[in-house]
């Protein structure tokens, strides 16, 4: 796949800012700037900026409890983000949400949810609305692993391949659930193999190669678009960092870290970069550009006001 | 003015609604072909067809969220369970997704969408398809909750309950859908969170709603020929709350007996007799206020004592003339 020197940029400087800012929240929490938790995705943003960049801008996105790569890859603004986490009033929902819940429907990220599993069938809901409306849009839906072991991925699985709704599931198998890997909780080799149930497509993508994500995605979401129905992606990459900001790691080796590590979406994608004859000079310049933003909207969102609880009582009915 | 029965009442708001707004659509099991567990959805598969009337497999927990998700992106669908026991099955969907969305995300959506349901005893079904579990959902803000008593109110409500840009829950009682009543012939809506003044009188007050209204109606006759003039307040909505009408009537006859079918032990009459001993209404009162719900017990399958562990006509009755001894 070969990709025009704007989109080329453009990833790039998605991927550095959903690193910076995972890295930058994790700083946060550590000096108690920021409360309550947050689930950081380090190590998985290739999942995010290839399934993003391989839809339209009007397509719409429903994402997890790990989702602020997501939310970066699909436009959201980084101090919109720092705001909501930092619980003020300029954050995308007014600092109701925190981590957990970054939505902006204005950019058709129809955002995440802090319970594992009611997002799947919330997107196929919306993916109904999106058959209704016949617009050719489709929606693409992020989950763990851990969440196509619930009830309601598998009741959302067959009601979206009955109704064949434009929808493009696809799991983010990190390996582990909070500390419980994989092999302890899935029955099947592959999560894509839940797929065969429900008699739709199961593809199974190394989740850290951005093009990889980019084709089977681009795939998937042509066939929803087509009418056809929904897939299921099972993305496989690692999440770097503690399930949340208290996971000391104890349940894996250091090895093993080391070993994904060494498969780092990002890395692999400055490596197509190189070869496709960026220089290091520019990658580096649009690392800087990334961070220096990401100082801006920790400054702004640090000095941002909070809203009153008469406007947060305002808010609970229509 | 038609005189027509409960579930007629609420076929004909469903058919008008449905007629009205080409956004609103409905899901449940076996509505089409079959019409609905209850028949109240005959013949709308002709009429409005699989798309807008739709069967969906037996997963009230998945196709509740579908339908979070649809109101979201800007529909309004209307979600059938066949027994409203079944809410335990949707307990996530309702609860933390239909009530907190709109909060959570800062008021970027609206989630207007209507959950209606059979409830309630009396028709032998035992304990897993005979119960009234509204009290629970009064309790999550997000959410109203609707529970009317007469052809009228249901119709009204109902109209109002799909008009509202906010996650409602809709109980219809299984053996009230037999009461009749009189039905205008236009469209009219009926706001939510209005109490109605079923029977004015001076003596005592007794409030309920659903189908426990009708029993406390029959109660106030009895009353009425021992030369008591009873009040029957209906509450229509359970939340919000009507507590204006609630504190005048007990004011104005200082006797107050709460009567409903749902388990007493934390329910809705608990609610409402706090209402009044937090208002001025407690200086008016001549008797400690009385609740009179459901048994602490599962509904039994027995029918005799299916009919004791709710209140009746006759217990109703009892317990208004230990108020007025």
């Amino acid at each position: 796949m070969k990709l025009s020197k704007e989109t080329a940029r453009d990833m790039l400087y998605k991927l550095y800012s959903a690193r910076i800012f995972e890295e930058r929240v994790n700083e946060m929490f550590m000096r108690g700037m920021i409360h309550g938790t947050t689930h950081l995705s380090v190590g998985q943003e290739g999942v995010a900026v290839g399934a993003i960049y391989a839809t339209n801008k009007d397509d719409l996105m429903m994402s997890s409890h790990r989702g602020h790569s997501h939310c970066i890859a699909k436009e959201a603004d980084v101090k919109k983000m720092m705001c909501e986490l930092l619980g003020r009033e300029p954050g995308f929902c007014k600092g109701m949400g925190g981590s957990m819940h970054i939505v902006d429907i204005e950019s058709n990220n129809y955002g995440a949810n802090g319970i594992i599993g009611p997002a799947i069938p919330i997107a196929t809901g919306v993916a109904l609305a999106l058959k209704k409306d016949k617009e050719n849009k489709i929606i693409i839906d992020f989950f763990g692993d851990g969440t196509s072991n619930t009830g309601v991925f598998h009741e959302a699985l067959n009601m979206a391949q009955l109704w064949k709704l434009p929808i493009v599931y696809i799991c983010e198998n990190n390996q582990y659930g909070m500390s419980t890997s994989v092999e302890k909780t899935v029955s099947v080799p592959n999560i894509a193999d839940r797929a065969v149930a429900y008699g739709m497509p199961g593809v199974v993508v190394d989740g850290n190669d951005v093009f990889a994500m980019m084709e089977a995605v681009g795939e998937a979401a042509e066939r929803a678009r087509r009418g056809d129905g929904p897939t299921l992606i099972e993305a496989k990459t690692y999440r770097w960092l503690g399930h949340s900001k208290s996971d000391k790691r104890a349940y894996r080796t250091r090895e093993e870290e080391a070993e994904w590590k060494a498969k780092c979406p990002i890395m692999r994608f400055e490596q197509y970069m190189l070869k496709d004859g960026f220089k290091d000079d520019e990658l580096k310049a649009i690392y800087k550009q990334a961070e220096d933003y990401m100082e801006e909207a920790v400054e702004y969102a640090m000095a941002a006001p909070i809203v009153s609880l008469d406007e947060a009582k305002s808010l609970v009915y229509a | 003015m038609a005189v027509i029965t409960f579930k007629q009442a609420i076929t004909d708001a469903l058919r008008e609604e449905m007629r009205r707004d080409e956004k609103i659509f409905m899901m449940g099991e076996d509505m089409g072909i079959y019409g609905g567990c209850f028949g109240i959805t005959n013949g709308f598969l002709e009429e409005f067809g699989e798309e807008r009337l739709m069967d969906t497999p037996i997963v009230e927990s998945g196709f509740t969220s579908m339908a979070v998700g649809a109101a979201m992106a800007g529909y309004r669908p209307i979600v059938e369970y066949m027994f409203s026991d079944f809410v335990t099955i949707a307990m996530d969907a309702l609860v933390n997704q239909a009530a907190k969305q709109r909060f959570m995300l800062g008021g970027q959506v609206k989630i207007p969408m209507v959950v209606r349901t059979p409830t309630g005893s009396g028709s032998g079904a035992a304990a897993q398809h005979s119960q009234s579990l509204e009290a629970w959902f009064c309790h999550v803000p997000g959410l109203k909750v609707i529970m009317p008593s007469t052809p009228y109110d249901a119709k009204g409500l109902l109209k109002a309950a799909i008009r509202d840009d906010n996650p409602v829950l809709f109980f219809e009682h299984k053996i009230g859908y037999s009461v009749k009543g009189e039905v205008p012939d236009d469209d009219y809506v009926i706001p939510i969170g209005k109490a109605d003044v079923k029977r004015a009188g001076k003596d005592i007050t007794i409030i309920s709603y659903s189908y426990t209204l009708q029993k406390a109606l029959k109660a106030a006759e009895m009353l009425e020929k021992d030369g008591i003039d009873a009040e029957v307040v209906d509450l229509r909505t359970l939340s919000p709350l009507d507590t204006q009408t609630i504190i005048e009537s007990a004011k104005k006859t200082g006797r107050v007996l709460i009567t409903h079918e749902g388990v007493q032990n934390y329910g809705v009459g608990a609610e409402v007799a706090g209402v009044i001993g937090d208002s001025e209404a407690f200086f008016y009162l001549d008797r400690p206020i009385k609740r009179f719900g459901g048994d602490f017990i599962p509904i039994p399958y027995s029918p005799e004592l299916e009919a004791q562990v709710v209140p009746q006509v006759e217990t109703i009755y009892e317990k208004a003339k230990e108020l007025l001894k």
